[in-house]
């Protein structure tokens, strides 16, 4: 049973980060349209910056107010710089897809070096909340659910940002039909870019709740984005709800495998990737 | 082009052990590595429009493939073993995940690398209970000339299948693939068979190149920038001419030895990011591609393509 409740609450805490990190790459993906394998290393980013700021003597928690708005504003100005203009040269989508994929490539490899030549390649860590409380007879350390609701709490509320507000409903109408939604007045190249700029924003907030309960490296970044993808195609592409769910969902299958074999767990990420794009490429919760 | 200039080149560089220093062999053996890589990156991606990351995974079977068969039989066919192995986990990856749409192959083939790398390293492990293995030495000259023969063949290949109407179902694949379909192509089968027959030399390379390494594990066979560097390398050169992932893999491969070497590492590696960036936004057809728009113009056509 403790062995039990390990497995399964550690998914779930480790689940809640996944959901948000990929609820980022689900608009950025999902919605503009731009595969960003850079995604984890903006997650990178944000775990340093959260870094950095203990360091002076801020914490931890409250640094994400720092860390998500000016990855929004990186995001916001990178889609603008790179993303539209390949988009607006692309002669259909399926070449505005595959460039922008590259080009993403191109951020990862920059963005990942800028961090080493700053913080080197040997792992940061700091301690905050690390004392152990007993769920039902499992430890886990308090940091690893606080950032767990911090990460549930935020991912909720953009939940209802999205459903509640005119310019969330400007992006789920570009998410739905990006051309109709340009002739009904939306502003599609406004739209996108503040999805890209939500995304990276999720994805530096998602960092400092990583660097609260874990080591951090220059390196930690495409991990993360490896299962950002993996959750977002088993979520549906474009759906938020489904990015939230299916984090929790590869949270748990991520605890179980790396108990039983540690070895095997990228591994059964990409088993699990390939099943889904064969047998349900639309996701859990897809509607295309 | 006329064909005697890159026949002379050829010639220049296969006398390269003759004249050159070792250093010089060395450096010309990784031009021609990238070369083959490139060209045959192209001659699937080039011409289909779907970005295959695989590279590394089909570079790295043909690794393995030296350092499993290296001591029981001759080089040659090693190299054919890596090759057909890589020409058969092409064809089997091809045909699970080539009906998909462009964006989910490109995802699928990256995965494939680190997901071979992954369950190797654990096979090594857990059941070998190694880590990597010892490939039998060849000489550099060897090396040198085995790639060239390779290096060859590639273009021979790539250069019969672009002139053929085999090309011009890929070329049309790769304008509109429902249109395709339509004029009755078997676009599903095309595809995969290119893809496979590109995997080919890839996997060649590897088991050749593993020689040079002596040592290999699955880091260095499963490395994900042998995918990235083929693909930026003809991005950079320009596909719409043969020679084009020519140029861009001896412009990196240079590049590549002059920085990769000591701390300049990450150097390199944010210099390759940029200009990876500035090529698809500002180059899209390629340094090729840029010298053929300005001969037109220089030449006074009315008007330069801007897609090669």
């Amino acid at each position: 049973m403790e062995q039990f409740l390990n497995i399964f609450l550690g998914g779930l805490f480790i689940g809640g980060i996944y959901s948000l990190v990929s609820m980022g790459l689900s608009l950025q993906y999902g919605v503009a349209k731009v595969l960003n394998i850079a995604h984890g290393e903006f997650l990178m980013i944000g775990a340093f910056a959260t870094y950095w700021l203990q360091e002076i003597g801020f914490n931890p928690l409250l640094t994400v107010v720092v860390v998500g708005p000016v990855l929004f504003l990186v995001g916001f100005l990178l889609y603008r710089t790179v993303f539209t203009s390949i988009r607006l040269r692309s002669a259909h989508p399926g070449i505005y897809e595959s460039n922008s994929l590259l080009a993403a490539f191109g951020i990862y490899f920059i963005v990942q070096n800028i961090g080493i030549l700053i913080w080197g390649t040997t792992p940061h860590s700091y301690t905050y909340l690390n004392t152990s409380i007993s769920v039902g007879g499992a430890l886990f350390t308090q940091n690893r659910i606080v950032a767990a609701a911090f990460a549930v709490v935020i991912g909720i509320a953009f939940y209802l940002f999205l459903t509640n507000t005119r310019t969330g409903k400007a992006i789920r109408a570009a998410a739905q039909d990006p051309s109709t939604a340009g002739l009904m007045g939306v502003n599609i190249d406004f739209v996108l870019a503040l999805c890209f700029g939500f995304g990276a924003a999720m994805a530096g907030v998602a960092g400092s709740l990583i660097s609260i309960c874990y080591s951090l490296s220059t390196s930690m970044g495409l991990g993360y984005t490896v299962i950002a993808i993996v959750v977002v195609t088993l979520g549906g592409l474009g759906s938020i709800p489904g990015s939230f769910i299916g984090g929790f969902v590869l949270g748990i299958i991520g605890s179980g495998v790396s108990y039983w074999q540690p070895g095997l767990t990228v591994a059964s990420y990409y088993v699990i990737f390939i099943i889904l794009l064969l047998v349900r490429p639309k996701g859990i919760m897809g509607k295309q | 082009m006329q064909p005697g200039i890159p026949v002379l080149l050829l010639i220049l560089i296969a006398l390269a052990p003759l004249y050159g220093s070792g250093y010089i062999v060395t450096l010309f053996t990784y031009f021609i590595l990238y070369m083959v890589l490139s060209v045959s990156w192209t001659i699937f991606s080039g011409s289909t429009g779907y970005i295959s990351l695989a590279s590394a995974a089909f570079y790295g079977v043909g690794v393995y493939a030296a350092a499993m068969f290296g001591e029981r039989m001759p080089f040659i066919f090693v190299i054919l073993i890596g090759g057909i192995a890589s020409f058969i986990l092409a064809f089997i990856v091809g045909a699970i995940t080539l009906r998909l749409r462009g964006i989910y192959f490109a995802m699928f083939t990256f995965g494939l690398v680190v997901l071979m790398k992954e369950v190797i390293h654990y096979w090594e492990i857990t059941i070998e209970g190694t880590r990597g293995h010892f490939v039998i030495f060849q000489s550099n000259e060897t090396i040198f000339y085995y790639l060239l023969g390779i290096f060859i063949v590639t273009m021979i290949v790539a250069y019969i299948i672009r002139k053929s109407r085999y090309g011009l179902a890929l070329a049309s694949i790769g304008e509109n693939e429902e249109a395709a379909g339509h004029t009755g192509i078997n676009v599903t089968m095309v595809k995969v068979i290119t893809f496979a027959i590109s995997a080919i030399f890839m996997g060649a390379a590897g088991a050749v190149m593993a020689t040079k390494f002596t040592y290999i594990d699955p880091g260095v066979a499963f490395n994900p920038m042998m995918s990235f560097s083929p693909a930026l390398m003809s991005i950079f050169g320009g596909m719409g001419s043969i020679y084009g992932p020519v140029v861009g893999a001896v412009v990196f491969s240079y590049l590549q030895e002059w920085l990769m070497t000591g701390s300049l590492k990450s150097y390199y590696m944010l210099i390759f990011g940029a200009i990876l960036v500035a090529t698809i936004i500002y180059l899209p057809s390629g340094v090729t591609g840029l010298i053929q728009n300005l001969w037109r113009r220089i030449r006074g056509a009315k008007s330069a393509p801007t897609r090669g």
